[in-house]
């Protein structure tokens, strides 16, 4: 009980984060809790992050802990959703000026830039949440040679379908904004649409496939 | 109509924001001053979810195609219509060919402007803000430009008096110097050095000049934390309170993004968000601590505030009606 942690993000939001692994069970199972946490009364959405919850509600919770309690007993039963998703593929376009930092990432990794994109394109990476932006997907499955430091300088507009990676994470921004993370290629893909319904591409447990199109070294 | 004569390119129109989309990444947007935003839509006996305009920066001129009504609350800007001054909160009719013109402002940082029955934009996902990243919403999801026009949702003229309708209690007084914030202790309070903790209630945070509607950098005394580790991915909303490495604080706001990975010392309750949309760089910022007991009374107070000035302008209608 006392290894799950529950906390003001807001006065009507929470975040409840169970000690648990960084892995697509852990994952599966927090989707499983955002679906039965959305129709809990006072709750207006339950968003997966990874690995955690956050609850959004519709007035300030006058008892947190017992939030906590009903979040952790549910977490307890071990329940987790799988669903079977859907698969993208998407083309991506590597190095050139859409994938500046793609000889950094092979000078950090010490991987030859064909080599680098072999790793990258090998997993079918899977959604474990959305957030940052809208439609933008936060992928499980990079390969833990590929892991990079996060740029010193940020880029203060990178524009949206650029690849990139960082840490242990990698995934195409869905718009234009900052990023600190190495870019090495860029993808056509519309990952929102409001026009849409739902207006994001993908929902947590689809899957993306990377295919490499072109490489500009 | 109304026409945009010149601006600076930031206005966007704005309502309470949009809900129900955090779980795509979508986040809230909506007026950096809520309260401000309601008080314009009551002055014109408007729904409070209605759009209006929020003018973070001025000079400005705006052209009357047509009589009409408008009200405008938020930071005082010296507003003159023609050669009239008005009031900082004020609700009107204009008529055809007069100018509002929107003076540099003196106190305050964002002024709204609400016309009958809300700005005539489309409504998205639910609601007509702007989404300044993902480019929709509001007007053609953008900023406003000169030649831009506006109209009203309803050409139904509200009853005010002839001389426009003002507001002499409650004033909304507008933040100055230091500006009071109530906050909950957030998820990595705990891993803050005791000083940092000190530091954070105690000190004065000042609001740089990156600051936008994303969220204000905060400059003041470095909060070091005693734990390095990298966080997973988790939702933020407007008002939390991160800090990078750097050490020093960053809150987001209407714009904020729904994940961050940022260590969070704190939560500014969403009953004092507003006060942070009249603050400006340069301005000082002190926490208060509080408890859940707290941001709900607080959240209590500001709707009987607002409640009473709904009551007021009621009862103003009435009286108007009953004399003309």
């Amino acid at each position: 009980m006392t290894d799950h942690a529950i906390s003001f993000i807001g006065s009507r939001a929470l975040l409840f984060q169970p000690a648990c692994a960084f892995d697509l069970h852990s994952q599966q199972r927090i989707w499983a809790l955002a679906e039965e946490a959305a129709d809990w009364p006072g709750v207006r959405e339950a968003v997966p992050g990874i690995t955690n919850l956050t609850l959004l509600l519709e007035a300030v919770p006058s008892e947190p802990d017992r939030i906590l309690k009903d979040l952790a007993a549910l977490w307890n039963t071990g329940r987790s959703k799988k669903p079977k998703g859907r698969l993208l593929e998407v083309p991506i376009i590597y190095g050139g000026k859409g994938g500046p930092h793609l000889q950094e990432v092979s000078d950090i990794t010490g991987l030859s830039i064909d080599e680098v994109i072999r790793r990258h394109v090998a997993p079918d990476y899977t959604v474990y949440a959305l957030g940052s932006h809208a439609g933008y997907c936060y992928l499980g499955g990079l390969d833990p040679r590929l892991e990079t430091p996060r740029r010193k300088v940020p880029l203060p507009r990178l524009p949206g379908g650029s690849l990139s990676l960082a840490g242990l994470q990698t995934g195409i921004s869905a718009s234009t904004g900052p990023s600190g993370w190495n870019t090495v290629g860029t993808a056509e893909v519309a990952f929102f649409d409001p026009a849409r319904t739902p207006a994001a591409l993908l929902q947590p447990g689809d899957r993306i496939r990377l295919i490499p199109a072109e490489v500009i070294a | 109509m109304i026409e945009v004569r010149s601006l600076p390119p930031l206005a966007t129109v704005q309502d309470l924001g949009r809900d129900g989309y955090w779980a795509q990444g979508l986040g809230r947007a909506g007026a950096m001053d809520p309260v401000s935003h309601r008080l314009a839509n009551l002055l014109l006996g408007n729904d409070v979810t209605a759009a209006t305009l929020e003018i973070p920066m001025t000079p400005g001129q705006l052209r009357f195609g047509a009589r009409m009504a408008f009200a405008l609350t938020g930071a005082a800007c010296g507003a003159m219509l023609d050669s009239r001054p008005l009031p900082r909160i004020f609700a009107g009719i204009a008529e055809a060919g007069q100018t509002l013109a929107l003076g540099p402002m003196q106190s305050g940082a964002r002024v709204y402007l609400a016309l009958t029955g809300g700005i005539d934009v489309p409504m998205v996902l639910g609601s007509r803000s702007t989404q300044l990243r993902e480019g929709f919403g509001g007007f053609a999801g953008r900023v406003l430009r000169p030649g831009d026009t506006l109209q009203p949702a309803s050409d139904r003229l509200p009853c005010l008096p002839a001389n426009g309708l003002s507001l002499t209690s409650p004033t909304f007084p507008l933040p100055a110097g230091t500006i009071k914030l109530r906050a909950l202790r957030a998820a990595e309070y705990d891993e803050f050095t005791p000083a940092a903790q000190a530091a954070f209630w105690s000190g004065a945070y000042q609001i740089t000049p990156q600051s936008n509607r994303q969220g204000y950098r905060l400059e003041g005394a470095d909060l070091s934390r005693t734990s390095s580790q990298e966080l997973r991915s988790h939702g933020i909303v407007p008002g939390i309170v991160q800090v990078p490495n750097g050490g020093q604080p960053i809150i987001q706001l209407a714009d904020s993004a729904t994940m961050g990975g940022y260590p969070k010392i704190a939560a500014v309750i969403e009953a004092d968000l507003w006060r942070l949309g009249q603050a400006r760089p340069g301005d000082r910022l002190h926490f208060v601590e509080t408890d859940a007991r707290g941001a709900a009374d607080a959240e209590r107070e500001l709707s009987e505030t607002m409640a009473t000035v709904e009551k007021q302008l009621a009862d103003v209608t009435a009286q108007h009606l009953a004399w003309s």
